[in-house]
């Protein structure tokens, strides 16, 4: 036991010492960061993305658990060695009291997405987090699919009338329906109600769960469904039915459609989801940097949160992480095949006019995965199943409303901010 | 040592066995089912019933154990009547029969979704026949009973053999001059195989069917690669309760659905196919 103690108290000393040493010696600021935790990709962006910062740069990616750790810990002493916190949305907007305000930075000369720049507010006046980079879903479509598109739309702008009306001719005309959704176990189908169809109809996620804008948005859904190759709920990732050509239309996560184009770049396109009602909903997979209020050396934070934006810096982060930029950084054309045709879909989501962010679920811990299935059985049912929409809105309405209050989650974006948990009208 | 404590103590590592491995997680799985933070609780179970698939996954689970079960005892009996009739191959023929055993069920259904997919064997026959135009979508959510089918030819295939090992050592087990008394009042081989096989193999078909019946209700691996989560099945919510939906007391309450039917299968075909008292071979 004595022993046991005496290597303890050993050890922290010479844990200390060697943090106090490295502390003096070391004028770097620490960049805490959630994101680019794989080995290969924190090594480019320590060598590639980084390297360029005068000062230097203390790049420490870690595991969710120890990240929020270290952050919280040093927000309870007042004072810590993080130097810039980088993560996602949902982490971010967690201490939105912890965060330096970063209005006063110079943008000039970029310009970052508004929807983005707004989200880094969290709710408030001030600049709390600055946006670092994204993902996000789009649609593709085999290029012989656009001589079928309505007439008068512009693939760019496209509604969710148009795209039902596409679906429609490519079944009709083609023989087959081509439209495909990733509906199978491991596909992301419960993002699309989430992110995109229940935000673009609802302008919620949550609250209007079971309001009739919502039910429209579902009609519609089903109306799509009709024109959906039926192997649509064997799919998880839609690059392989685009590649073999069962599909012609799809929507998914980029990441999950970037073979489609590394493979055959010249014969699919990429485009922004389309818009409903009340705009065009989509799910940025969004990070952020943030300078804690406690930082050692807030302007040499500041400096690197700024290096973080320039063009440059977005390029080799995209190069680094396959995040996107969130800037109008221009991109290069050593870029991978698939970068090159989905970076422009991204841009031109997040960027129009009607780009309406709805997040991904924050401060549900491990409730996500019934969250989730909320969504994924009110599609199970109404749309698969052919049950009564609204019989099915209104039961599934009461499990989200139970799950939302066990989790104590409030409101996240498209949602208005709640008091308690998030409720559902 | 004394004799009498020799069986007990060659029993005892088995014994230690199944009380670690099975009846502490089967406890530790009972009490998670009915527990929840505020303590006793019957919220996992209804949790469970009221969620809008369980009845159909009990109801698919049952009525393919209900369909599957009996072919394989059907089959099982033929298979095992004609191997032990034979009197030469009889060897090489029950290593055939008994091949697809040495598969586990996830091998078994994958083989099958190699046959049955879109791009699989049969489409792939189909469309070199000329039968059909293009490659049909066979495993589709809107045709469940072909994928009930498959199921069904999947599960026959694989394991239909170990009903089979088991009559066949059975029937080795029937003396030969109960056939013998039966020929010599004139009963034909229908008659032989009803009047004197069926009766005597009594236990052997008791254990098969316990073992077979148990497993059909906890079919998973087969059901998952040939239907994904179209087809709902109780060991497939089990598994999806506990990892992806994070909800360990709503899966342990599934296991606990399973665990009873599996009991009262078992107890039925105990009672059912009881051998009479004095009346062993």
């Amino acid at each position: 036991m004595k022993r046991t103690l005496r290597i303890l108290a050993g050890t922290t000393l010479a844990i200390s010492m060697a943090t106090l040493t490295a502390g003096i010696a070391n004028a770097q600021v620490l960049f805490w960061s959630s994101q680019a935790a794989p080995v290969e990709e924190t090594q480019k962006m320590r060598e590639q993305v980084l390297k360029g910062f005068e000062g230097g740069v203390d790049f420490q990616p870690q595991e969710p658990g120890p990240f929020i750790t270290r952050i919280e810990a040093e927000m309870q002493a007042g004072s810590g060695s993080i130097g810039v916190v980088g993560a996602l949305h949902g982490d971010l907007s967690r201490y939105a009291d912890n965060w330096v305000d970063l209005s006063g930075i110079d943008l000039s000369g970029i310009e970052v997405s508004p929807a983005f720049m707004e989200l880094g507010k969290l709710g408030t006046s001030e600049q709390k987090y600055l946006p670092w980079m994204q993902a996000t879903y789009v649609m593709a479509a085999n290029k012989e699919a656009l001589p079928f598109l309505p007439e008068g739309a512009d693939i760019n702008a496209l509604t969710y009338g148009q795209l039902v009306a596409w679906a429609k001719n490519l079944a009709e005309q083609t023989g087959s329906p081509k439209f495909g959704f990733p509906a199978g176990p491991k596909g992301l189908k419960h993002r699309f109600f989430q992110g995109f169809l229940l935000p673009s109809y609802a302008g919620s996620t949550v609250t209007k769960f079971r309001s009739a804008e919502a039910e429209a948005g579902w009609t519609m859904f089903k109306e799509l469904w009709q024109y959906a190759n039926p192997a649509s709920t064997n799919y998880d990732f839609m690059q392989e039915p685009l590649l073999n050509g069962d599909v012609w239309l799809a929507f998914d996560h980029i990441a999950r459609l970037g073979e489609a184009f590394n493979q055959r770049p010249d014969d699919f396109v990429a485009f922004p989801a389309p818009a409903g009602p009340m705009g065009r909903g989509f799910m940025p997979v969004l990070a952020g940097v943030a300078i804690p209020k406690g930082a050692p050396d807030i302007e040499a934070s500041k400096a690197l949160v700024r290096y973080m934006i320039q063009p440059e810096t977005q390029v080799a982060t995209l190069l680094a992480t396959n995040f996107f930029p969130v800037t109008d950084a221009a991109l290069p054309a050593a870029l991978s095949k698939s970068a090159q045709a989905l970076g422009p879909a991204v841009t031109a989501m997040t960027s129009a006019d009607d780009a309406l962010p709805a997040l991904l679920p924050v401060g549900l811990g491990d409730l996500g995965g019934q969250f989730n299935q909320v969504y994924i059985d009110t599609f199970e049912r109404a749309v698969l199943a052919g049950q009564d929409l609204r019989q099915v809105l209104d039961q599934q309405a009461e499990t989200l409303r139970a799950l939302m209050v066990q989790a104590n989650a409030p409101c996240w974006l498209p949602d208005a901010p709640s008091e308690g948990p998030c409720p559902v009208e | 040592m004394p004799q009498r404590a020799l069986p007990y103590l060659l029993l005892l590592p088995a014994t230690l066995f199944l009380l670690v491995f099975f009846l502490y997680p089967f406890l530790q799985i009972a009490i998670l089912a009915f527990s929840s933070p505020e303590g006793f609780t019957l919220k996992p179970f209804q949790t469970m019933t009221t969620h809008w698939k369980f009845g159909t996954t009990l109801w698919n689970t049952i009525l393919l154990t209900a369909i599957i079960v009996p072919i394989q005892l059907v089959m099982a009996l033929a298979m095992a009547t004609i191997v032990t009739k034979l009197k030469t191959g009889r060897n090489a023929i029950l290593y055939i029969f008994t091949i697809p055993l040495g598969l586990s069920d996830l091998a078994a259904g994958i083989i099958w979704l190699a046959i049955f997919e879109q791009s699989g064997f049969l489409n792939s026959v189909l469309v070199g026949l000329g039968i059909v135009e293009r490659p049909v979508l066979f495993l589709g959510y809107q045709n469940l009973w072909v994928i009930f089918v498959a199921v069904i030819l999947a599960e026959v295939w694989r394991a239909t053999a170990i009903v089979m090992v088991i009559l066949v050592s059975g029937m080795g087990l029937i003396p030969k001059e109960y056939y013998e008394a039966a020929e010599v009042f004139g009963a034909g081989p229908w008659k032989r195989f009803l009047k004197v096989t069926l009766p005597m193999l009594r236990p052997s078909l008791q254990t098969a069917l316990i073992l077979r019946t148990i497993a059909a209700f906890e079919v998973f691996a087969v059901v998952v690669a040939l239907g994904g989560t179209t087809l709902p099945v109780l060991m497939g919510e089990t598994f999806n309760w506990q990892f992806a939906l994070n909800d360990r007391n709503v899966a342990a309450a599934y296991a606990l659905v399973i665990l009873a039917i599996s009991i009262a299968s078992t107890l039925f075909f105990l009672r059912v196919l009881r051998t009479p008292k004095g009346a062993t071979i």
